[in-house]
């Protein structure tokens, strides 16, 4: 008497006893089967309003996609900046005349670094390529047809070891000159060309503080860096500074001031053991007592400044990140809107599932996966396009903005959480919904 | 099969309580064919929906098919729709999008029966009520006659105790009704189902064996045809 067969059966045939029907239903009454079920039910009604689907997603699509290009490009700006610093050396120590404590205004005030100690600093032999004391002033530089307001540093032949310098022209100051403290100046590019024009400079001389040095060489351009520009600078030996040009001489007349020492380390990781080596040796020549008494000298650690360099790059980087967040939230905000017209769409279906036998956790489920499939669906799209605008920047050389498997998983995650967070609330609306109110819905 | 004793239901509109149901009794049996009738407010779409197990008596007994339902919270309740009940609308209520072999299949989803056992019921339901030729017709694609149709089945395929009508014919034309009507009585004579069905109209009540008359919440009348 059982009939399967759809088409065998006729409007008209007569009804039949149909014995499956009075079998009992070999079911569990939950389970993840109906689960399943209940998400291919969220895909079905998703599809079925395309546009709605689409637009409701561009929130997110939007958000996702500003979280993993900024974060691409917040990324591949901040590892710029790291190889910019790691260019000029991330094994350079500098020490410097006066306390931190002491304030800016002061600190120039400070003048209890000497040559000595720069001395003493070398004859510990420490893994250094070069220990380069210096004395920074300004002054004016006069040349024939043109004079400069210019920085002229005084220098040892080490000073080029330490910062790298190569020659244009002619050389750099040498040990003759400083033992010497003859009247020579090594000028940067710019400056050479500010004084002398496009003519010939090497051998012409300028006059500083009534003092004439000869030009002995000038320095290949060194271009910009993130601390001005080193090509309109003047070099001079720093004996020659100390005693002819700006009277350096220490408040007790034994020996000779320097503006700061610094040092050049074979092995960056060395950096640390060599502050506080030096640092030592400074107090004890300085006769600072061990209870704690401030250090009345400056140590920069290159590797500290690009520590610092590191913070402040990912900290704009996540507050890049934070405020396409914001738009992400908007996005989340979006579905949610969208979930709760549709939960008042469909009342009248949820009265259905729900008279039928459907529980309260089966329509929750309906429309959280309804939410978090729109959102993660957002999210793929987002990550796609997020993704064209760094690969952009990466092709034409601009930036090294690599998308890596962090920014990929903050994008999912993000999205998935937007989804389900903004999804509970309509979900929930809707799993409360009394069948028989939800039925008479119009 | 149905068991009521001294239902009370009273709702609270507003400020003012009112009562719906004022200490009904009765009971039916399986394989009987019941119509409620009564005008409206009479208290017919109460019973209908405390038999329904949509909504629970504020007090008194209601056994169904030996389970106590009165005092079940509500997911219990829909566990006990699920399997036990089947439900005909007026409006037929069936998902617009889906075919007709999705709309039977549908409550079947909330059991976890198998994909394979839900199709094969699906088809015997729509086979049982004519529909068997468009199965994969959509609600637009149907009158509503058949829409109804595929709604009965979706009432039979899950095997249940008793099926529940409200105002199954309300939205037909007489024609259409009748046929409907026969349709669920062929049902239950020959296939043995209990069918319990609300209506106002004494055409649709004269397909019952036994009419139920309400009003003003109480049961003012109980014959067999």
């Amino acid at each position: 008497m059982t009939t399967l067969d759809v088409h065998a059966a006729p409007e008209s045939t007569p009804v039949a006893a149909d014995s499956i029907l009075f079998q009992p239903i070999t079911a569990s009454s939950s389970g993840f089967g109906s689960l399943w079920e209940v998400v291919r039910i969220s895909f079905g009604s998703l599809l079925a309003n395309k546009v709605r689907s689409l637009l409701t997603m561009l929130g997110v699509i939007i958000g996702v996609a500003s979280v993993v290009s900024l974060l691409a490009l917040g990324n591949g700006a901040s590892a710029s900046i790291t190889g910019e610093i790691e260019a000029i050396g991330t094994n350079i120590l500098t020490i410097s005349a006066g306390s931190q404590n002491r304030g800016p205004g002061n600190a120039t005030a400070a003048q209890n670094l000497t040559m000595d100690d720069a001395k003493a600093i070398e004859a510990l032999q420490l893994p250094v390529i070069g220990v380069a004391p210096q004395l920074n002033s300004s002054a004016q530089i006069v040349a024939k047809s043109a004079d400069k307001n210019a920085q002229v540093i005084g220098i040892t032949p080490a000073f080029q070891v330490v910062n790298n310098l190569t020659m244009q022209q002619g050389s750099f100051i040498s040990d003759e000159h400083l033992q010497g403290a003859n009247t020579v100046i090594v000028l940067g590019s710019t400056l050479a060309k500010d004084l002398f024009g496009n003519g010939q400079a090497l051998g012409q001389t300028v006059r500083i503080n009534n003092q004439t040095l000869r030009v002995v060489g000038i320095l290949t351009p060194q271009g910009g860096s993130a601390f001005g520009s080193e090509d309109d600078r003047a070099y001079i030996p720093i004996t020659t500074a100390q005693k002819r040009l700006f009277n350096a001489r220490t408040p007790d007349g034994n020996g000779y001031r320097v503006g700061s020492i610094t040092l050049s380390a074979i092995n960056a990781s060395d950096l640390d053991a060599l502050q506080s080596r030096v640092s030592m040796l400074l107090r004890e020549r300085h006769h600072l007592k061990l209870d704690g008494s401030a250090d009345d000298f400056n140590v920069i650690n290159q590797a500290e400044i690009l520590g610092t360099l590191n913070t402040i790059t990912s900290m704009m980087t996540l507050f890049l990140a934070a405020v396409a967040g914001i738009s992400l939230l908007v996005g989340g905000i979006g579905i949610m809107n969208i979930m709760l017209v549709s939960v008042t769409e469909r009342t009248r279906e949820i009265g259905l599932r729900k008279a039928v036998g459907a529980r309260s956790h089966h329509i929750l489920m309906q429309f959280v996966v309804e939410a978090a499939v729109l959102s993660m669906t957002g999210g793929m799209i987002g990550l796609m396009l997020g993704s064209i605008i760094p690969i952009i920047v990466t092709q034409l050389g601009v930036l090294d903005a690599p998308i890596d498997v962090q920014t990929v998983g903050v994008a999912i995650g993000f999205s998935l959480g937007v989804g389900l967070f903004f999804g509970i609330y309509p979900a929930q609306r809707a799993a409360k919904l009394n069948p028989i109110d939800a039925l008479r819905h119009e | 099969m149905i068991s009521l004793r001294d239902i009370h239901k009273t709702y609270q509109m507003g400020d003012v309580l009112v009562a719906a149901l004022q200490g009904v009794s009765f009971s039916i049996d399986k394989g009987d064919f019941v119509a409620i009738m009564g005008p409206s407010g009479s208290g017919k779409s109460t019973v209908m929906n405390l038999i329904g197990c949509l909504d629970t008596p504020t007090s008194g007994e209601y056994v169904l098919d030996g389970v106590a339902v009165d005092q079940l919270s509500s997911n219990d309740l829909a566990l006990v729709r699920g399997q036990k009940l089947g439900f005909i609308f007026q409006q037929y209520n069936l998902l617009p999008r889906q075919s007709a072999l999705r709309n039977v299949e549908m409550p079947m989803i909330y059991r976890g029966v198998s994909g394979s056992e839900r199709q094969r019921r699906a088809l015997a339901a729509l086979n049982l009520v004519g529909m068997g030729q468009r199965v994969d017709h959509r609600p637009n694609e149907l009158s509503g006659g058949q829409q109804q149709r595929v709604a009965i089945a979706r009432a039979l395929a899950g095997s249940p105790s008793v099926i529940l009508a409200d105002e199954p014919t309300g939205a037909l034309d007489s024609k259409t009704s009748s046929e409907i009507m026969e349709l669920l009585r062929r049902l239950n004579r020959e296939q043995g189902i209990t069918v319990v069905l609300v209506t106002h109209e004494h055409d649709v009540a004269a397909y019952a064996a036994r009419v139920l008359t309400m009003r003003d919440g109480q049961l003012i009348g109980d014959q067999r045809n």
